[in-house]
Parts: C-alpha cells; structure tokens; sequence
C-alpha cells in the first residue's frame, strides 16, 4: 500500500510503490469474504439458537430474550480469548469474528489481559478500551446526532 | 578501515569467539531448532511479564557466548545490544544485571549487524580485547508495542511477518580460532514513501539493495564472491524486491546465494505468514545456524545484511511513511577453524 495522496512523492520513489506492488501479495478478498461470511453467519445461527433455547426454556419472551443471547456469547467470546484461541480463529474468519458483538467482547478483553502486567489500575483500568473506546466514542456520538435529527423532525417537523 | 564511502575493513580480523542463541516455543518448532543453544517451552520464561522474559533472553544468550569461551563476565569490555521495545529496556535491564560497560543502541532488527560492525571496529583499532555484541526480540513484547493485544482478533494480511522470540549474542575478539569479521557497510536511511506496518519486506528492501550494492562496490567485489548473502529480515515479499532492485544496478548475485533470515528459521506449514522478523532474527538465525554451517566447511565467506524499519507506533497514526536502513557484516572463516 502506498500513501502518494497529497503527498510529494518523488519519480524514485513513484518507480519503487509501482514494483513493489507488482510483488506485494494481495489479500485473498473473494475468499476472505467467504470465510467471513460462513464463520459470522455459524455465530448467528449459534445466537439465534441461545435466543430459541432462552424463550423456550426460560421465562423470557421473544423481545427479552437479546439479553441473555448476548451476554452469552460475549462470554464463549471472552473465554476463548482468554485461552488463546480467539485471535487464531479471527485469522482465518477476519471480518467473520470481527463484526459481530464476540469481536466487541474479544478486543475489551484481549486489551485487558495484554495489560494486567503493569496492574489494574493503571493496566487493565487504563487500557481496556484501548481498542473499543473509539467504537464506543463514535457510536454515542453518532446515536447522538441520529436523537438529535429524530427530535427536531418530530417537535418541529409535525412529523 | 574505511574503504570507499560508507565500508570499514577490518585488517586485524576481529574474531568470533564464541556465540551464544536463545529461543522461544514457537523457534524450538522451527526448522533451525537444532541450532540454538537454548530453547525455552514458555513464552513467559517463567517471568511475570512478556518484557521481562525478553531481559532473561539477552541474559541468557550473553552468558551462553561467554561461559562457551571459557571466559567471566569481568573479562569482557563492553556490550553492545539493543531491541525493538521502548527505550530498549530489555537490553538495558540485561546490562544491568551482566555488569559489563554497556552501549544500548536502537536500529530495529538492523541492531544485530549495528551492534556486530561497532564491535567488530573498536576491536580492530584495539579499543578493546572482548566485545559481546547482542540483539533480541520477543514476539509477544514487540506486539505489544508495535501492534495489537497478542489475544487480539484482527486478520493480519499475506505481507505481515512474525516477529522472532529469540536473542543471538556473539562474543568478539582480537585472538582465538573463529570465523572472523572482515568488512561492515554502514547504511543510509532510505524512504521510498511506504506506510503499511503490515509490509515492512516491501518498506525494507531498497535500503537493503542500496547497503548490498554500496559493499560490492565499495570493496570492488565480483558478484560471486560470497557464498551467501542473507537479509534479515525481508521475508517473502522483500526479498523478490531486493533481488530485482540489486540487478538493476548492474549486480547480479548467482542463483540460491541470495537468501534471507526470516524465511529460514521457520517450517513450512507455521503460520507465520510472509516470514519471520525481529532483531532477533538476524541474530540467531546468523550467530546459531549460518555460522555454525561456516564452522562445519559449508560456507566460506559469507554477507549478512540486517535490515530495520525506523518506524514508531505513533509515527505510523500521524501518517508518516515508513524509514528503512540496512547494515552489513561479512565474515570468513579462517583464522584458524576450531
């Protein structure tokens, strides 16, 4: 990947992005959407399955049901992270394991183990969310601004 | 000493007394398990931390060079190390418990051959009887520090290379039977605007070509000289690039003399992606399984060319491109084969 954007790239250098990409290996795309799409689908047809077994056996109904649903696999999620397994299968599923709330669990708690050597305070407080901050930051803002849209279309737009 | 524009020889022919190579789990699986000295089944080493295991592995490969020699710590003047986590500290730490008048230095993997030509001239010019020269890296600890959490689910792409748990220490002097030190290039610093942390091969290689191509022609060397010249580390993508780069410029290095570190140490089938990396790398793989084929009448004369991406993690999130250098150290057996 190069980074020539507004940048003052000089012909050497121009000469070189271009045989380098000739030898860069190119991700595999077609099949790493493939993978993606079978491994995140095989995680929502294991939370379709929780939500079914919680309704079911349990005193939730279809709408309640999430709860449950969700915190379970968040914790397969941050058990498998914790045993070391979760990076391994993310590799091979990229965006599979990724997108869904599992990725969200795995990156709080990989940040938290990386950091338990410098304590919990400073350690683990500090750093877990190191990664899911800025989701967590850009999701408030953007249900925020989304509120905001929502309230003036229904106060003032007689919507 | 200094011949051409940026290349020291040595006329006194600094001698590799002894080594001394130190790995992790993952290197005791690779295909040169047989040539470390150590080689640990946990990646902790039994420490409470990844930075902390790293200082036993610069320890250890330090003590393994010297106990081999049948030498003490006293015996040697100084030290040369580095690595890739912040304000080198592992290097430093270990200097502190080795207690030998320490230099830290930081060329990223380029340290291995930084920290070997520095050496190898204060030996030359009698600066010094011993020097131990060491380099290391720990894969979780450079993660850490370069990347993500070690536990983290992010898909890494085909370029990407694993970086090396391992340190390679070499312990020089200016008598004894050894392969010796005869020439270092120092390189430049070469930016060709690359970016992606996740392709340190594709940023790497001009500075090794400029560093290969600038010791051929500063010592008037025919391309067949070596019988092998080894970059650590450009990994699968780098080392195709390499190759072309130096024929361009007219040098054309014969068939399977062209090698790298990073490709070597591992077996088909470990998912390393594009190779192995790390200051370890260079260090290891050159001080353990080159050097001992050299010792064993394989290879006579021999150009390791380690190869360092002076990037920081903070320099990669304000855009900046990605500056490379590459250092070269050619050794010979001779001066008497043990």
């Amino acid at each position: 990947m190069s980074s020539s954007k507004g940048k003052n790239v000089t012909p050497a250098q121009q000469k070189y992005q271009m045989l380098q990409k000739k030898h860069e290996l190119k991700r595999p795309v077609v099949k790493n959407c493939f993978r993606a799409f079978l491994v995140g689908g095989f995680i929502c047809l294991i939370g379709q399955g929780l939500h079914v077994f919680y309704y079911t056996f349990f005193d939730f109904t279809q709408r309640t049901a999430g709860d449950p649903t969700v915190a379970t696999l968040i914790f397969i999620s941050v058990l498998l992270t914790g045993f070391g397994v979760y990076d391994r299968i993310a590799q091979f599923a990229g965006g599979g394991t990724a997108v869904p709330v599992t990725g969200f669990a795995n990156s709080v708690a990989s940040a938290a183990i990386e950091h338990r050597t410098e304590g919990y305070v400073l350690g683990v407080g500090g750093n877990i969310f190191k990664l899911a901050g800025s989701v967590i930051v850009f999701g408030t803002v953007a249900a925020f601004v989304i509120a905001l849209i929502k309230t003036i279309l229904i106060q003032w737009g007689g919507l | 000493m200094l011949q051409g524009h940026q290349t020291w020889e040595f006329e006194n022919k600094p001698v590799i007394l002894s080594t001394g190579t130190v790995g992790g789990p993952f290197e005791a699986g690779g295909k040169l398990a047989d040539d470390f000295d150590l080689l640990h089944d946990d990646l902790w080493l039994g420490q409470d931390s990844y930075e902390k295991a790293q200082k036993v592995l610069v320890e250890e490969s330090v003590s393994r060079a010297i106990e081999k020699a049948q030498l003490r710590n006293e015996d040697i003047q100084f030290m040369f190390a580095g690595d890739l986590i912040n304000q080198i500290t592992p290097s430093s730490f270990a200097g502190r418990t080795l207690a030998i008048p320490y230099f830290g230095l930081f060329g990223a993997c380029s340290t291995s051959m930084e920290g070997l030509a520095l050496a190898s001239f204060i030996i030359n010019a009698k600066g010094a009887e011993r020097i131990i020269a060491a380099a290391s890296s720990h894969n979780a600890a450079t993660e850490k520090q370069f990347r993500y959490p070690t536990e983290y689910g992010g898909q890494k792409p085909p370029t990407a290379q694993w970086t090396v748990t391992a340190s390679g220490a070499a312990l020089v002097s200016t008598v004894g039977n050894g392969p010796v030190v005869t020439s270092a290039t120092i390189g430049k610093v070469i930016d060709m605007g690359l970016s992606d942390p996740f392709n340190m091969g594709g940023a790497m290689a001009p500075a090794a070509a400029d560093t290969i191509v600038s010791h051929f022609r500063d010592r008037d060397l025919p391309a067949d000289y070596y019988d092998l010249v080894a970059t650590g580390d450009l990994g699968k993508v780098g080392l195709p690039i390499a190759k072309e780069l130096i024929e361009e410029k007219g040098l054309k290095l014969p068939e399977d003399t062209f090698q790298d570190c990073g490709l070597m140490i591992y077996r088909e089938g470990q998912p390393v992606l594009a190779g192995g990396s790390g200051a370890g790398c260079s260090a290891s793989v050159t001080y353990g399984h080159l050097l001992n084929r050299m010792k064993k009448g394989e290879l006579k004369r021999i150009l390791i060319v380690a190869t360092g991406a002076l990037l920081s993690p903070m320099s990669f999130q304000q855009k900046e491109t990605i500056p490379c250098i590459a250092h070269a150290v050619s050794f010979e057996a001779g001066g008497g084969l043990q």
